[in-house]
């Protein structure tokens, strides 16, 4: 056992907490709205290699593993970087699986995403990074299929996600068959993987911007970090942030794993979870919880200026729930999760919304 | 960061298990629940005499300190009678850390074999959170001390063998700096135990000591020292000692029991979405408050004192608890208020414990209040305001 980053995740870390520190940030999240692409920050990190670098050495990418590309996106997330990168990441390792993906993709300079819902009448609606991407990776029916061409309408929204609806008329198929929904639902595993780390680094901010605030705002004669209404709601998150944390970086190990071809364990009733798909589901879960339950308080210990434009912890409030969304309602998810780990699917119709609970709590 | 055990302590899992298999009967279990004493000398004896106690006592000896962490993870998810145990371990920990030779033979060594027990004497019936406050004074004479006071919540004294007792030795300086920590032989004369009921059935104690007298060699730590023996004793009880995964053992139980329970709406309980939606948020709680125990664990193992992840570990879990308590209590409805042995009673009666367990997990140990304090003043760096 071993719950500390290898030096060589450390050495990765330290890069690109660098690079994203000085290329992104909330100032160029904010200039990258709403549509929520930096070009500019793009092209400086394809000079890094980091869009190839989760495909294998042999194919022409940087070998990293899921846990070293959780270290990535987790800094990526903390920066707000308003990069297609999870996606692009996620995508190439799943075309570089079958043979198709070219130099260009590899390296970036085109950008491919994923579509992470099922098509619906021969359309991929909402695309997380379909705005910006030449090219859509999608499952039509059994098929893995690429989208290829202009980039679709950008799709207005919450977190200035580059969302668009994608036609899969003319897209090329590249696998059929159980293996190629395999390889897509692993991919689709990843993406959760990826993205919860993410909204890990998103959480990490918004308690160190609530944190900072507090200690600066005087209020009665004192900094308002003083009072213990304050306190108290800020000292729940760094164990949700450090849960959330581990959790992800679990996922992570066990899909490193099921790559070398062990097999894990999904069993409730001993907590033993070792199980890749299962952990990734927990993971998005426990990821977008803590980070919409971090932004949110953070925001609100602002007051009033946390509301308003001019302050930057209102951009990771809209990213957190846009991320934690994205997918599919987190209730849902965790329904599906439950075909993972109990015997039997539901059979009735879910309840009604307003008496789905969240695990959140404030 | 690799997740994966060590052989070995893959190993020594296996083994405790086997023992749990063998050793955990309904008849402990049953008599756990009936006299609301969560300790049994016999099954604690057999777990030493099994060889599983020597990396039971944090910071001790040169066994694989996660075995620590596997030993009570795995009690407490089976449901086996631990807190006497690990009071008793935790006190271990302490003589190791700050005890001197004498402690050591004459306790700690004893307390290896499984067939003694040690109980912690730190609140009273006014100090409860505000610990460094307390009143119950040890007054010198010559070479032993006076002890006269009461103890609150002194759980397991009655089937204790020593106390760890925080006193008032110097009422002229700052409350923390004028306390002093014994370890006392319950069969001294002038100690009283009085039994506490609690709505979990669970036994507690008020303890009463007039005019105990020991020697100086049973004070543990320095003279007036006594805060610094506390903060071992937290750090080791919080997060490391069990207490932090209760809904696994609940979770199973629910599972079980709604696999085979009708549903008002027809089929099973087990495919009602509701409850599955629960029962998965609880599985992810469940994995999330093992990930905050074994880093605290792993901390401990490492040669730290997880003192912050220890609460982060406690707030975190036991709020999950008692929201899948309350979760899972509304939805079995009138059959979740039915006791152990009861007809029809939701999950054999374990929901219904668990409602009653629920409470207390955020006050013992270190309310949840208290540990949001350390979190925010210690990790988070706000300004104290008390």
């Amino acid at each position: 056992m071993d719950l500390d980053l290898t030096e060589d995740q450390e050495a990765i870390r330290d890069v690109f907490a660098d690079f994203f520190s000085s290329e992104t940030g909330p100032e160029q999240a904010r200039d990258a709205e709403p549509l929520g692409f930096d070009s500019r920050a793009w092209d400086r990190l394809i000079e890094t290699g980091a869009p190839g670098m989760g495909v294998g050495e042999s194919r022409g990418g940087g070998g990293a593993t899921l846990a070293d590309l959780t270290v990535v996106v987790e800094e990526a997330g903390a920066h707000i970087a308003a990069l297609p990168l999870v996606d692009h990441m996620v995508a190439t390792r799943l075309l570089a699986t079958v043979g198709a993906c070219d130099d260009d993709v590899l390296a970036g300079t085109t950008i491919v995403g994923l579509a992470i819902r099922p098509a619906q009448d021969g359309t991929a609606r909402t695309v997380p990074t379909g705005a910006v991407a030449r090219q859509v990776v999608a499952l039509d029916g059994d098929a893995l299929v690429l989208i290829e061409g202009d980039p679709g309408a950008h799709l207005e929204n919450h977190g200035c996600l580059p969302l668009a609806h994608r036609r899969l008329a003319g897209a090329t198929v590249l696998a059929d068959g159980p293996d190629a929904a395999g390889a897509y639902r692993r991919a689709l595993d990843e993406w959760r993987t990826l993205t919860a780390s993410t909204l890990v680094g998103i959480t990490r901010t918004a308690l160190d911007l609530g944190v900072g605030y507090v200690k600066e705002r005087h209020q009665f004669g004192r900094p308002i970090g003083s009072f213990q209404a304050i306190q108290h709601l800020l000292a729940d998150l760094p164990g949700l942030l450090d849960g959330a944390r581990l959790l992800t970086a679990k996922a992570a190990w066990t899909g490193d794993r099921a790559v070398a071809g062990q097999t894990g364990v999904a069993d409730i009733g001993d907590n033993e979870i070792t199980d890749f798909a299962t952990l990734a589901c927990m993971a998005l879960v426990s990821s977008g919880e803590a980070a919409t339950t971090a932004t949110d308080r953070s925001l609100h210990v602002h007051g009033g200026y946390g509301f308003s434009e001019e302050y930057d912890i209102q951009l990771y409030f809209r990213r957190a729930r846009a991320l934690s969304v994205v997918l599919d309602d987190p209730a849902r998810e965790c329904r599906r999760l439950a075909d993972l780990l109990l015997a039997g699917p539901s059979t009735s119709s879910p309840p009604d919304a307003d008496h789905v609970t969240s695990g959140a709590t404030r | 960061m690799d997740f994966s055990l060590s052989p070995g302590a893959v190993e020594f899992r296996a083994e405790v298990k086997a023992f749990i298999a063998d050793h955990l009967t309904t008849e402990v279990v049953d008599q756990m629940h009936a006299t609301g004493t969560f300790n049994d000398k016999a099954f604690n004896a057999a777990l030493a005499d099994a060889g599983l106690l020597a990396g039971a006592v944090p910071g001790y000896g040169d066994r694989d300190p996660i075995e620590l962490y596997i030993l009570f993870n795995e009690l407490e998810k089976a449901g086996a009678p631990y807190d006497g145990l690990a009071v008793t371990m935790l006190v271990a920990g302490v003589i190791n850390a700050v005890g001197t030779d004498f402690h050591r033979s004459r306790v700690l060594e004893k307390l290896l074999t499984g067939r003694f027990n040690c109980c912690l004497g730190y609140s009273e019936p006014d100090h409860g959170s505000d610990v460094a406050s307390i009143t119950t004074k040890a007054v010198r004479d010559g070479d032993e001390w006076v002890i006269t006071g009461q103890k609150m919540w002194t759980t397991m004294a009655h089937v204790s063998d020593w106390v760890i007792l925080l006193t008032r030795t110097n009422p002229d300086v700052p409350r923390h700096k004028g306390l002093t920590m014994f370890l006392v032989p319950m069969d001294t004369p002038g100690i009283e135990v009085q039994p506490v009921p609690t709505m979990a059935t669970e036994r507690t104690n008020a303890t009463f000591y007039d005019d105990v007298r020991v020697g100086d060699e049973w004070r543990l730590g320095e003279v007036d020292g006594g805060w610094a023996v506390m903060g071992v004793a937290l750090a080791f009880e919080r997060g490391v000692m069990g207490g932090t995964n209760p809904a696994v053992p609940l979770l199973r139980h629910v599972r079980d029991w709604a696999t085979g329970a009708t549903s008002p709406d027809g089929g099973t309980m087990l495919s009602d979405p509701l409850l599955r939606e629960r029962l998965a948020r609880t599985a992810i709680a469940n994995q999330v408050s093992q990930l905050l125990t074994l880093r605290a664990a792993w901390i401990a193992a490492t040669g730290g004192l997880p003192g912050l992840e220890g609460s982060m570990a406690k707030l975190y879990a036991t709020g999950r608890y008692q929201q899948a308590v309350a979760w899972f209590q509304e939805m079995a409805g009138a059959e979740g208020l039915l006791a152990f042995g009861v007809e029809d009673a939701a999950a054999g009666g374990w929901i219904d414990y668990d409602a009653r367990h629920a409470p207390v997990t955020t006050i013992y140990g270190g309310t949840t209040e208290i540990n949001r304090n350390n979190v925010a003043e210690r990790h988070l760096g706000l300004p104290r305001d008390r």
